[in-house]
């Protein structure tokens, strides 16, 4: 029987190699490119009226819209509101990343279940939002790791605590991610395969098979709502950081 | 007209038990949207806190390992930033927890 980790397999479908680097085309990018197209055809298909009065497609896309704007602006203020496209941007990226791979059929795969994936996002996210601070409070934004009011004895302990706090931001952004996927999904297959070793024994297993099934209806309910969470808890904490460069505390 | 007084009568009564029913569902539709919601981020907050604990860690052991490779001094530097990360990590939780307090809890956040 098929390991519950096939499916984290990364597949080349064409091998391309440019100055010594493999980056060919394989199973992920092909779901990087599906994701990207579908929160195009989404977005734009669905402002292609621009009606008035909104049809379904259409309030759906400034329901999103508005969600992203209401996060953004309760958590990093008005001064946040420049950086909105790249969030809105990151937000749909990743939602639609963790929907394509709960399509049942086609065996789409989930690659936001790979930390490669996710790190890069979180240390494009990381970068960015320090050099945003560095660019807003230029060298005063050292003082972000000095928490104020300590002595300084304390201060030795202290501003490494806050270096190290600081610098795991983006590991602790793309574990989250990665490690829900992962877990989610092994979960759905594990469970699928006791179905299918069940019902190879015979007539009681068959009926056995109905206990594991019924848990994967529930589990996959579960799984769509927690694709939908990590893909908000990543934009929010996103946010949290520009919030941080953007004021300071 | 008896009968058109009787029949406005019952459409009024129609009408109210229409608002009746409906402010019920409502009613009764508020609590759970808000339950769900709550057990949601419930879920959120569990993974966020644990991801920011363990990260906190992680990223101490890394820079003690390095650190340890370039000064060649294994294994003290490592305990070191093990310690300084698990500090680190604890940080993270209180704060994310204080982020996550609801508003009123939350005035005492300037202080760091």
């Amino acid at each position: 029987m098929a390991s519950p980790l096939d499916q984290f397999t990364v597949i080349k479908w064409a091998d391309i190699e440019v100055a010594g680097y493999d980056i060919s085309f394989t199973n992920s990018s092909a779901a990087m490119v599906a994701s990207v197209a579908l929160v195009a055809l989404f977005v734009t298909m669905g402002m292609r009226k621009n009606a008035l009065v909104p049809g379904r497609w259409q309030s759906s896309v400034e329901m999103c819209y508005e969600f992203v704007a209401k996060m953004l602006g309760d958590t990093a203020g008005p001064d946040g509101r420049k950086y909105f496209p790249f969030i809105f941007s990151l937000f749909m990226f990743v939602l639609f990343a963790n929907l394509i791979g709960m399509l049942p059929w086609l065996h789409p795969f989930t690659f936001t279940s790979h930390i490669a994936v996710t790190f890069a996002m979180a240390a494009f996210v990381f970068v960015g939002v320090t050099l945003i601070g560095f660019i807003t409070h230029g060298f005063k934004f050292l003082g972000f790791f000095v928490p104020h009011g300590a002595p300084w004895y304390l201060l030795l302990i202290l501003v490494p605590i806050e270096i190290i706090s600081y610098l795991s931001r983006p590991i602790s952004l793309s574990v989250r991610l990665f490690a829900n996927m992962v877990a989610g999904h092994t979960m759905l297959k594990v469970f699928g395969g006791f179905v299918v070793s069940l019902s190879a024994l015979g007539a009681a297993g068959v009926v056995g098979a109905f206990f594991p099934l019924a848990f994967i209806v529930a589990l996959t309910g579960l799984e769509l709502l927690v694709a939908c969470l990590q893909a908000y808890v990543f934009a929010m904490l996103t946010c949290l950081y520009l919030n941080d460069a953007l004021h300071m505390h | 007209m008896t009968d058109d007084k009787k029949k406005s009568q019952d459409m009024k009564e129609t009408l109210d038990d229409l608002n009746t029913r409906v402010s019920a569902a409502r009613e009764a539709n508020k609590p759970k949207e808000a339950r769900g919601l709550n057990e949601a981020t419930a879920y959120g907050i569990a993974t966020r806190l644990v991801a920011e604990l363990v990260a906190g860690i992680v990223v101490g052991v890394l820079i003690g390992w390095y650190l340890d490779q370039l000064f060649d001094t294994k294994p003290w530097l490592m305990i070191i930033m093990v310690m300084l990360g698990a500090a680190a990590g604890i940080t993270n939780v209180m704060r994310a927890s204080k982020q996550l307090a609801p508003k009123d809890t939350n005035d005492k956040d300037d202080d760091k």
